[in-house]
């Protein structure tokens, strides 16, 4: 079998030693959109992070595609929560995409001719080609998320991690963006997504990790997205309004 | 009142005040979009207690205490430096939180430095130890051409360094999880953006002194944001704003009962920042007001019809 696109092994990783996760392993095959399902606090962002090495881990390894992390960085992309940043920086949408190519060009060089297609392409198929030259301040929350996706597409890389993309967009942009999640998967790119809504987890995702603390369950929607599992996952406070109208 | 431009002495206060102003108002734009301004006041007021010790080993080592920028600036740079990696070290714990320790360690050092500065004063027997007062609240008046030099070698130094690690300082200032992601380390990055900070504050601390430093680095840049939308255009119209304060500083501080040069430069960029607030388009206050009554006129006329 194929070396899986991420392997995460005994990770754990604590705020001034109180735990926030808990001896984690997780393994995500490739061509997987995988969701991260869990309540407030269960620490689905600190997963994240603590993978890109943005948080310090108490134990624990990273290998991405069968290689150590530390020889592979470059390998993921990160979608950053959109909240995480100052909208108000001056800069416009067409920078905010270009620095997606950043990566690839290391210390020092300027983009070229090169870095110009990839953020023009980039832009196209966000459809925010027509406010290249706009200020990021002027964008909507849904076109904000949708410029961050431009930056990701722009980087290229063979796998993503979403933190929240569908925080404060509107239902026509978060349609549109699971419309591109699933563009990218089918073209040979593994995702993980950060999601609150459970009544769309089967609709949206392929996978489904559990996470409170520790993992609860992780594998493909229709084995681990179990009622028992979900209950133990939230711990008896299963948000009935995360189901909506599905599960009165 | 205008001929003192042709006065020598003057020609190099003014040209170093613009130099100093210029790098300051440049370099503050990071420190500003970062907002990492409590860093900079730490950096600024934490100065006074190197600028004091280095001006002590000087005299013991020569027998006259120096102000000579050569002597001051490694010494601010090294309590400037002290103080933050003591602040970090002390935030590290689960006890206090990182802006009160920079809160602290601002205190300790700026306290130890006006005890070692009131000491020194009191001290007779001490060649040297008059107009030290002056780096509290800047004495451009002092300024010599030596001082010139250094301040031209320090401000092209920080600002080559700015240019050449533009993309990076851009990228980092924006969004900082996302560039340590695609390879450009934090601590790398942390320490890239203090060092700039730290000289974009010591050359300016014989002009404007410790206390008032941090406004010349903030203020022009919170007075370019408002004119533009890109940051290259900011971070030069921070830098004409920080060179035009320190002019309006360094000339009413010469022409008139020698002034101290740091509260009248201050002022000057408190007043830029306010007819920025005021009246930059799009941004500005009278702009949103006649952008207002222009769409409620709109809407009116629509209603009526």
């Amino acid at each position: 079998m194929a070396d899986p696109a991420l392997k995460i092994q005994g990770l754990t990783v604590a705020y001034h030693s109180k735990p926030v996760l808990w001896n984690v392993d997780l393994t995500v095959a490739p061509r997987v959109l995988m969701g991260i399902i869990g309540p407030n606090g269960a620490g689905k962002s600190t997963l994240l992070k603590a993978t890109l090495g943005l948080i310090p881990r108490l134990t624990g390894q990273v290998s991405v595609f069968g290689a150590p992390y530390n020889e592979k960085k470059q390998q993921i992309g990160y979608v950053p929560q959109r909240a995480s940043i100052d909208w108000d920086f001056p800069t416009t949408v067409y920078d905010l995409v270009m620095m997606g190519t950043y990566g690839r060009l290391g210390w020092f060089r300027r983009p070229g001719a090169k870095e110009k297609k990839a953020t023009e392409e980039a832009l196209e198929r966000v459809e925010l080609t027509p406010f290249a030259r706009r200020q990021i301040s002027e964008l909507s929350g849904g076109q904000q998320q949708r410029a961050f996706l431009a930056r990701a597409f722009a980087q290229d890389t063979p796998i993503y991690f979403l933190d929240e993309p569908f925080a404060g967009v509107d239902v026509k942009t978060e349609k549109a963006i699971v419309k591109m999640l699933h563009g990218m998967r089918d073209d040979g790119k593994t995702i993980l997504v950060v999601q609150h809504d459970l009544t769309t987890v089967g609709e949206y995702l392929d996978e489904v990790t559990l996470l409170n603390r520790e993992i609860i369950a992780s594998g493909p929607v229709a084995d681990a997205f179990e009622l028992n599992l979900i209950e133990k996952t939230y711990g008896g406070t299963l948000p009935r309004s995360n189901f909506g109208q599905a599960n009165p | 009142m205008f001929e003192i431009f042709f006065d020598y002495t003057f020609q190099v206060i003014l040209f170093g005040t613009m130099a100093i102003g210029a790098v300051s108002g440049a370099l503050g734009c990071f420190a500003y979009l970062r907002k990492q301004s409590l860093i900079g006041d730490v950096i600024a007021h934490s100065s006074l207690f190197g600028i004091m010790l280095f001006f002590l080993i000087s005299y013991w080592l020569t027998g006259e205490g120096s102000k000579s920028l050569l002597v001051i600036i490694p010494g601010a740079i090294f309590s400037g430096i002290l103080a933050l990696m003591l602040a970090s070290l002390f935030s590290k714990g689960p006890r206090v939180r990182e802006d009160s320790s920079l809160g602290v360690m601002l205190a300790l050092f700026f306290g130890s430095g006006l005890f070692m500065l009131q000491a020194v004063q009191r001290a007779a027997s001490i060649p040297g130890r008059r107009g030290l007062e002056g780096y509290l609240f800047g004495m451009a008046a002092a300024m010599t051409k030596s001082d010139l030099i250094m301040i031209s070698i320090v401000g092209l130094l920080a600002l080559s360094m700015m240019l050449f690690f533009w993309k990076e300082l851009k990228l980092y200032a924006f969004d900082p999880l996302f560039s340590h992601t695609i390879g450009f380390h934090t601590f790398w990055m942390d320490l890239l953006m203090i060092t700039l900070l730290v000289l974009g504050i010591v050359i300016g601390i014989q002009c404007v002194g410790v206390i008032l430093m941090i406004a010349l680095l903030i203020t022009p840049a919170a007075a370019a944001r408002q004119w533009t939308r890109s940051l290259g255009w900011m971070v030069f119209l921070a830098a004409v704003f920080g060179a035009m304060s320190s002019a309006v500083g360094s000339y009413f501080s010469a022409a008139f009962y020698r002034l101290p040069t740091g509260p009248i430069i201050v002022l000057a960029a408190v007043l830029i920042l306010g007819v920025s607030i005021l009246f930059a388009p799009a941004r500005g206050l009278l702009w949103q007001k006649l952008k207002q009554r222009k769409a409620s006129q709109t809407y009116k006329a629509e209603g009526s019809t």
